[in-house]
Parts: C-alpha cells; sequence; structure tokens
C-alpha cells in the first residue's frame, strides 16, 4: 500500500489505525517507501532504522494500543538527537559509528507513546549552520526547490516534512534552528519555551540556548506533538516543574481581541522587501480577522547577533571539549602522546564551523577577553529580555517574518559565515529569551515559502499556536504542494 | 616560625571528599575500591547529550562543613565551569564554585604545641567535583578508572595565616577532626579523602609585602606536608641569602629524600575559562535550610570533651581519646546514654575496646560490639552480678556478638548476692570449723582468709564477694 501524507495530518492517520483501515506494519512500511522513493533527491535521511521501526510497529499492531494520539505514527528525529542502540552522529565525523546507550527523553516518550522513529535526518554539523550545509554526510535539499538550500540547522527533519516523506519530525533550535528551516520549507515549527520540553539526550550546542521542537504540516498536528514530549523531567535541572497544558485547547480560527505587536526592527535593513510584503499580508490578515495591531519597537535587537555569537559559542565550546577521542567516536591514528591524541582527533574530526565557533567560544571566555566579550553578551541578553517584558506587558503575542530571506542556493552562502550568522538576526532574541517561536507559512516569493513568526510569553504556546492556527486555517496555504508530493 | 631572618607565611587548601551516597552531579555510587569504573554511568563518562543534576545531600554536607568552621553559608549559589582536557576529566571541565563559594569568612581555633591558640581563618569553601585517576601500565597502556570522577569535595582554602611547618601540621590535623565530627567524611589520608595543595612564601622580617609564593599540591600525609614545608623554608631562606630570586613555581614533594622537587615555573595564571555553568539552575539557600543543617550537624570534638568533663567526670586526657573519632565518641554517648556508668564506659572503650581494635586492625564500626552491649555488661558488673574477673569472659562474649546477660547466665558467669543462699553456706562452714573461730576471736586475721576459701569452693566462686565477707564477718561477731 502507499500513503500520501499530504492527504493526511495526523488525527486522519490515527483514525485509520484505530479503524484498521490500515495497519501499523503497513504505513511504516508505506513511510519507508516514501523516503525510499524521494530521498535520493531530498538527502534528508543521513539513515533509516528499518528493523527497529518494523519491529515496533509490529508490536503496536499486536497492543492494537491507540489511546495515545500519536500511537502507530512514524516520525524522523535530528541527528542530534540520542537515540539507544542507533547510531547518532550529530551529522559530525568525530561521532562516526556511535550508537548511543541511552534515550533521549524525547525519544522514549515518544516511544512510550506508540510512535515509530523511522530515522535520523541529516543537519549541519552539531547544529551549526543555518542552511544544513556544514553535515559531514551529505547535502540536503529544499522540498520546494532542490536548488536551494532547506535551512538548517535542522534541514533535513524540515525537508523530510516539506517533501512528504514522514508526517513529523523533531529538531533543535539553539537560534532559528526549527524555525527557520521551517520557514525555507513552508512547514509548521515551534521552538518551545527554554525548560518546556527536557533536553536530556539532546547533543548539546549551547545548553542555555537549545530547546527540541516539533515540525509538522500543520499546527494542529504541532500541538498535538507537543502535548507529548513536553514536560518535567528530573534528568533535565533546566526543565520546568509547570503544568504541561493541552496545547490544542485554543485552536479555534478565532483571535478576535487578540493582541498583536509588530517588532519595526523586525521589518528593517537587510530585510527582503518582497518577504516583508508577505509577511505584512499575513499580519493585515490576522488584522482582519479580529486581532488589534500595533507596531512596537525592541530596540536592542540588532545587539541580538553579536551578542548571541558569543554566547553561544562560549558554551559550545566548553560542551565539544568532550569530543576528545578518548572514550567514544573518531580517534585519529598514529598519534605520538596525550596532546597529540587530543589535537589530531579534533582537526581531523571536526569541520570548520565547528572549529570556527570552538576558537570564538574559547577566545571570549579566555582570562583577557572575559569581561569584554561573555560577561557585555550576558548583559545585552538582560536588556533583550527587558525588551520583550515590555512589550508583553501590553500584548500577547509578537509577529513579524522568521528569516530575511526566503531559502537561497545551495553553495551561495556556505563561505560568508558573517552573512550567514547576520541571517538569524529574527530568530537568534527568541533563544536568547528563552520564549516560544513559531513559524507558519505566510505565503511564497518566487516560488519559494516565506515563513510567519509568532513568539509569545514565557510558557504561552496555547497562545501561539492559536494564533497560527487562525492565520493558516484562513489562508489554507498548507494545501499547497510543492512538486515532490507528485511522486508518492 | 623562622628561618634566620625571615618570616615564614603558609596558605593551604586543603580538599576533603565528602561520603554521599552518590556523585556530585550524577547517580553513581561514591565508593572506594571497587573494580575500575563499577561505579559509573553515562553521565560520569561525558557521553553526548548527558546532564548533570546536582546532589542536594553534597551541598548539605557542604553546608554542615561551612557551620562546624564558622563560615558564613552564601544564600545564593551556582555553579561554574573549569575547562582543561585531561582523560581523568571525561567532560573536560569540573563543576566548581569559582564564583559563589558555599562558605566564606570561617576560621578554625588551632592548639599549638605549646598549648596557646591561633585562629587560621578560613577565606572560603567551595563545593566540586573530584577527577577520575589515570594509571599507566607497564604494557605501554594508560588506563583511566572514572569511579571517583564526580565525587563531591570540599575545597577548604586558609588566609595565608599559618607561621610555620608546625602550625600546619597542628591545623592539618585538627581540620581533620573538626571535619570529622561533621560526619561528612572520614578524611582517610591514605585512601586520598584528604589533600592539600600548600603555598609557602618567606620574607624578610618587618617587610610589608609577602615573597614569591611556591605551589606544591595533592599531598596526602600530614607529615609530608610538614617535611615539604621545612625543607622548602630552609630552601627559600638560602636561595635569597645568596643573593638569589625565588621564582613562582610548583614543586613536588620526594617523600625518600625529604625534599621538595621542581616540576614547572609558573609564567601567568592557567586560564581555565571559568563561566556560569549552563546546565544547571542557580541554588538559593534560606535561613529555614540553614538552621535544618545546622541541627543535624554533630556536635564538635571540642564540645564533647567539654561535657565529658564538666558533666560526666572524665579526664581530660580520657576525654581527648575518646574524641579521636566521631565513631568512637557516639559509642560512648550511645553506652552512656544506655545506663552504663560513664567511668567505666570510657576505661572499657579506651582500653579494652582499643586493644581490641589494634589488635585485630579493625575500626570500632567493624566491630560486632553494640553500645547496649557494653552497657549491659557494665550494669552486670555495677549490681554486682558479675565479678570484674568473670567480666573478662564476658567482654570477649560481647566483642563476639553475644548478648551479656544471657551469656553470663549460659555460662553461670553470675555471682551469688542472695543473703539467704549465703547464709546457709556461711552457716555451714563456721559449723564444721570451730578452731578458725577460735583463731579469729584469739586476733589472727588469716582465719577469715581460710573461712573464705571455703566458702569459695561451696559455691563454686560464685559468690559475691563483697556480700559474703560482710556477712561472714556479722556472723562471726554472733558467735
Amino acid at each position: 500500500m502507499t500513503i500520501n501524507f499530504f492527504d493526511n495530518d495526523l488525527t486522519s492517520l490515527h483514525e485509520k489505525l484505530v479503524n484498521k483501515d490500515i495497519s501499523t506494519v503497513d504505513l511504516t512500511q508505506a513511510t519507508l517507501e516514501n523516503i525510499a522513493k524521494t530521498d535520493s533527491e531530498l538527502q534528508a535521511f543521513i539513515r533509516t532504522n528499518s528493523d527497529e521501526a518494523l519491529l515496533q510497529a509490529k508490536k503496536i499492531d499486536e497492543q492494537h494500543d491507540f489511546s495515545n494520539m500519536l500511537s502507530g505514527l512514524p516520525l524522523a528525529l535530528k541527528d542530534n538527537l540520542a537515540t539507544n542502540g542507533i547510531e547518532t552522529t550529530g551529522a559530525s565525523h568525530i561521532l562516526e559509528g556511535f550508537k548511543p546507550v541511552y534515550d533521549a527523553t524525547v525519544v522514549s516518550k515518544l516511544s512510550t507513546a506508540g510512535a515509530i522513529s523511522v530515522g535520523k535526518t541529516n543537519m549541519d554539523e552539531f547544529a551549526m549552520g543555518g542552511s544544513t550545509e556544514t553535515s559531514y554526510y551529505k547535502k540536503t535539499a529544499n522540498a520546494w526547490d532542490h536548488t536551494k538550500v532547506p535551512g538548517g540547522s535542522s534541514g533535513g527533519s524540515a525537508a523530510a516534512v516539506a517533501g512528504g516523506q514522514i508526517p513529523f519530525a523533531l529538531g533543535s533550535d539553539t537560534g532559528g534552528s526549527i524555525r527557520q528551516p521551517a520557514a525555507f520549507n513552508g512547514i509548521v515549527g515551534l521552538k518551545p519555551t527554554y525548560g518546556r520540553v527536557s533536553r536530556w539526550g539532546l547533543f548539546a550546542m549551547a545548553s542555555s540556548l537549545d530547546q527540541i521542537g516539533p515540525f509538522t504540516r500543520t499546527v494542529k498536528d504541532n500541538a498535538l506533538v507537543l502535548n507529548t514530549i513536553a514536560g518535567f523531567d528530573e534528568k533535565d535541572s533546566t526543565s520546568s516543574k509547570r503544568d504541561v497544558p493541552d496545547f490544542t485547547s485554543k485552536l479555534t480560527g478565532d483571535v478576535k481581541g487578540l493582541k498583536i505587536a509588530v517588532p519595526k526592527e523586525y521589518f528593517g535593513e537587510g530585510i527582503d522587501p518582497k518577504v516583508a510584503t508577505t509577511v505584512k499580508a499575513a499580519i493585515a490578515q490576522l488584522e482582519l480577522m479580529g486581532a488589534t495591531v500595533d507596531e512596537v519597537s525592541l530596540p536592542h535587537t540588532k545587539y541580538g547577533v553579536a551578542a548571541y555569537y558569543i554566547i553561544m559559542s562560549s558554551e559550545a565550546s566548553s560542551n565539544l571539549q568532550r569530543y576528545d577521542g578518548v572514550r567514544y567516536g573518531f580517534r585519529a591514528d598514529d598519534v605520538k602522546n596525550l596532546e597529540d591524541l587530543y589535537i589530531k582527533t579534533r582537526s581531523e574530526g571536526f569541520g570548520d564551523e565547528v572549529k570556527r565557533r570552538i576558537m570564538l567560544g574559547t577566545f571570549s571566555l579566555s582570562a583577557g577577553a572575559y569581561d569584554a566579550f561573555f560577561k557585555k553578551a550576558a548583559k545585552i541578553r538582560t536588556l533583550l529580555i527587558e525588551d520583550f517584558n515590555k512589550v508583553f506587558a501590553d500584548y500577547d503575542v509578537i509577529v513579524g517574518p522568521t528569516a530575511p530571506t526566503v531559502a537561497y542556493g545551495l553553495g551561495e552562502e556556505i563561505d560568508d559565515p558573517t552573512a550567514m550568522y547576520l541571517a538569524d538576526v529574527l530568530t537568534i532574541p527568541v533563544n536568547l529569551a528563552g520564549l516560544p517561536g513559531m513559524s507558519v507559512n505566510a505565503g511564497f516569493v518566487d516560488g519559494l515559502p516565506v515563513g510567519l513568526q509568532i513568539i509569545g510569553k514565557p510558557f504561552d504556546e496555547v497562545t501561539v499556536y492559536q494564533t497560527g492556527y487562525a492565520f493558516e486555517q484562513a489562508s489554507r496555504l498548507f494545501e499547497q504542494r510543492p512538486n515532490i508530493a507528485k511522486k508518492y | 616560625m623562622a628561618t634566620g631572618n625571615f618570616e615564614t607565611t603558609i596558605g593551604l587548601e586543603v580538599h576533603v571528599e565528602m561520603q554521599t551516597n552518590s556523585k556530585l552531579m550524577s547517580p553513581s555510587p561514591v565508593h572506594y575500591g571497587d573494580k575500575p569504573n563499577e561505579n559509573t554511568n553515562v553521565i560520569d563518562f561525558g557521553y553526548p547529550g548527558v546532564l548533570p543534576v546536582a546532589n542536594k545531600g553534597a551541598i548539605e554536607f557542604g553546608m554542615r562543613a561551612a557551620l562546624a568552621l564558622h563560615a558564613t553559608v552564601s544564600p545564593f549559589i551556582r555553579w561554574d565551569r573549569k575547562n582543561y582536557f585531561y582523560p581523568d576529566n571525561p567532560k573536560a571541565y569540573q563543576t566548581t564554585q569559582s564564583q559563589t563559594p558555599l562558605g566564606t569568612n570561617g576560621y578554625l581555633d588551632v592548639t599549638l604545641v605549646d598549648g596557646t591558640v591561633k585562629r587560621v581563618r578560613i577565606k572560603e569553601m567551595h563545593v566540586e567535583e573530584d577527577a577520575g585517576k589515570n594509571t599507566h601500565g607497564a604494557d605501554g597502556y594508560s588506563y583511566v578508572d572514572l569511579n571517583r570522577q564526580g565525587t563531591p569535595l570540599i575545597e577548604i582554602v586558609s588566609e595565608p595565616d599559618i607561621a610555620s611547618p608546625e602550625e600546619a601540621y597542628a591545623y592539618l590535623e585538627q581540620l581533620r577532626q573538626a571535619i570529622l565530627f561533621t560526619g561528612i567524611s572520614e578524611a582517610k589520608m591514605q585512601e586520598g579523602q584528604m589533600r592539600a595543595d600548600v603555598n609557602i612564601s618567606i620574607r624578610p622580617f618587618g617587610s610589608s609585602e609577602y615573597g614569591t609564593k611556591v605551589e606544591m599540591k595533592n599531598i596526602n600525609s600530614f607529615n609530608y606536608v610538614r617535611n615539604a614545608l621545612i625543607f622548602e623554608e630552609k630552601r627559600q631562606a638560602e636561595v635569597l641569602r645568596s643573593g638569589g630570586v625565588i621564582q613562582q613555581e610548583t614543586r613536588r614533594y620526594n617523600e625518600p629524600t625529604k625534599s621538595t622537587i621542581l616540576m614547572r615555573v609558573k609564567e601567568g595564571a592557567d586560564d581555565y575559562r571559568y563561566f556560569p555553568e549552563p546546565d544547571l539552575a542557580p541554588i538559593t539557600i534560606d535561613q529555614t535550610w540553614i538552621q535544618k543543617v545546622a541541627d543535624e550537624l554533630p556536635k564538635s570534638a571540642g564540645d564533647r570533651q567539654h561535657d565529658y568533663v564538666s558533666n560526666l567526670g572524665i579526664e581530660p586526657y580520657d576525654a581527648e581519646v575518646l574524641t579521636q573519632t566521631l565513631a568512637m565518641s557516639d559509642f560512648y554517648d550511645a553506652t552512656v546514654a544506655a545506663g552504663a556508668d560513664a567511668k567505666r564506659a570510657a576505661n572499657y572503650l579506651i582500653g579494652d575496646v582499643n586493644a581490641f581494635m589494634n589488635k585485630h586492625q579493625i575500626e570500632l564500626q567493624d566491630t560486632q560490639l553494640t553500645p547496649a552491649h557494653l552497657a549491659g555488661m557494665i550494669k552486670l558488673i555495677e549490681d554486682g552480678t558479675i565479678s570484674t574477673k568473670q567480666a573478662k569472659q564476658v567482654f570477649e562474649a560481647i566483642m563476639a556478638g553475644e548478648e551479656p546477660e544471657s551469656f553470663a547466665k549460659k555460662n553461670g558467669l553470675v555471682q551469688i548476692s542472695d543473703p539467704v543462699v549465703l547464709l546457709g553456706w556461711i552457716t555451714d562452714v563456721l559449723d564444721n570449723n570451730p578452731q578458725s573461730i577460735e583463731d579469729f576471736k584469739g586476733g589472727k586475721d588469716r582465719a577469715t582468709g581460710y573461712l573464705i576459701g571455703q566458702l569459695m569452693k561451696m559455691s563454686k566462686g560464685q559468690a559475691n564477694p563483697g556480700v559474703m565477707n560482710k556477712m561472714l564477718l556479722e556472723e562471726l561477731a554472733k558467735r
């Protein structure tokens, strides 16, 4: 049998399983076939794990327990999420062949719910990049135009969902790595509030910024996935003990009286005018539906990129020190002594972008630079948080573009790190402030999707989903299909 | 105090392993002497994606040490990462508290050899992770054992208030005792549970500036510390007297030659790139929490000694012996609480019990003796149920875990003090020995000796001698 995920959201797949229209094994098999049909062009997966997936599917069919919405549904995981016994590399050479002996908390939660992970998706090496081009293994294509980048760092997960290979996937977002690829591929990607989802088992880039979140084709699907992966975890002391609400509770299509703030800085220099126009049209749509829209200011936005690249690289430089060739992963040959082992292993095991960030971070934390760099960046972070607090005193959500441009060509910016870093200007402040942020499709520019970013108050994903759902249902943009949809 | 015209300045950083159930940042057990890497998990190995969770018990143990050393417990602590590469440090950073030490501004009053008391100020105390152990095999490979990795340490940093190797020795001994009596560590030197980093400099008398300091790390014997300092005092004085300059350097103590050896010259500080640990939330410590820990803190050795002398009438020297370890002192308290005579209990612990421990080379807690059994035996002696001679047998039994009263009964080790029984025997003996009565009346004291011998024979040695003697004299008087 075949299955077309463009015709089925999670709810409809769930009903088919409950009604025994399809079996879990059939669905898993069909998903693996979808991937086999299109991954030569998309290159979204680093590897699939069909044996484990089919084994689990068989178990689900035997139990026929579909009390959890996600039971029996296939998904893909970004390759920086630890899966017990299944190779997990962070798309780095230094972890080639590494099989964790533990599951990430999100992985065990999904597995307990009965969801079936069919494979690990491509990403920028250790999530460092915005185009998935820094992966040691392969380059992933944009679902809408295979000559364009899928965004990053969770480009594989985004392309797999947008390209119809899989109904949902998980990614991680440190400075925009879920929202920007969601925008580039015209799908829904949410970075939850910092602390909403456990980071246990996520290969850390920057511990104070990283969050795991879902990619889906629709807002409702996204909320359903978050329902399963959110919540306190005693293994992650930065996860929040707050109650987890039903994230689908306000998916009514109604935004009457919702107070929307639009930061003028999010439409400033560097924003493609066509992107700006598309996003403004989306905001006008929300206003038409009864929301109030005001322009506001987030005055420290322009310092966000600089602060982010110092804090992120500082934390990353420390987090990535464990990859030393001593206990696991890649180890260089022909080493003379301990120092040689470290230097050769890390020189050969890491790619350029990772090395660049390790050096930047190591410098920022060094005794002579700490005050002027790390400490200053921490102060900017506080100012950015205060910016958001002021706006959120009067507004329910902040909206603007997700990225300054649509997807650019593969190979176009990979050699210009500064340009690449600046492209994160609209997503970075949300991570620095720990807020929830989501990208939904706002329309198209030259055949490529544009992301509408919706930013919420801390732990108010419900209102973010409410806003995104209302726009999505009014615009029906999720019904648009890339050419690749015809392959199924 | 001084060598020639120089005065000595010493500061000590002491690391004590805290014997919590689990490690500082992982649930792995803290236990010495197990097979390599037995007490480890994915967190200790620094696998990708693992996260630390701070052990509340370790923070409370740290607070105990801070309170025992009169330090101020910080109301807010967070963790910092100290970054460096080494195979015994799998994450390549040590979790420590560089910015917010758990305790600050403490002190220890140290009694010196001449009996004077010197206050050594404690600058700060932090909780941090211990490293694992690297060993280099004869096979050419190096081995890493991460059992110790992540064991919580309390680092106690003194001000440079110590003026001689002897003072350093006294400080370390008394610091160890203070730590022992918090119950957070047995501070066994030979197991590396207590280690000292030593800083020493000398300067001409009256100089307002300290001399250049030399550092020696990780010395795990107080004698070695003293010897190293004695050597350094002399070496530095000779360098200065011959017109030389002391370099800021790290040296190593070499026991066979009782000298120190240059390891490396420091050119500027090491850069450990300290920064706040982003995987852990900061911790607020309120007064209620501090009070709870203070309430759980065992009494110090000094307080206990004072108690023993003033309230229990124990000799000061004996009080000191009883408080050499927390285990002994706690055992003593429990024995007295169980109703034993305080002096007898002290004598037994200091004498027979200590001798037993020495003979078998074991710790008190590893014997089968319980405070209830010791108290039980002492009560049997006190109330005349057994003689001190019989007590020797009972002592051996309670050291083997036997209950004293039932053991004594089972083995007939009971004195007979019942006047009715005793009177019967006395009457018999006197009736059968009229000559002895005559001798007694005639003033021959030896006669009673013979009569007592007869009585003991008759009672098979079980007659209570005190009671029997008294009754015998009364009966003789009646004849």
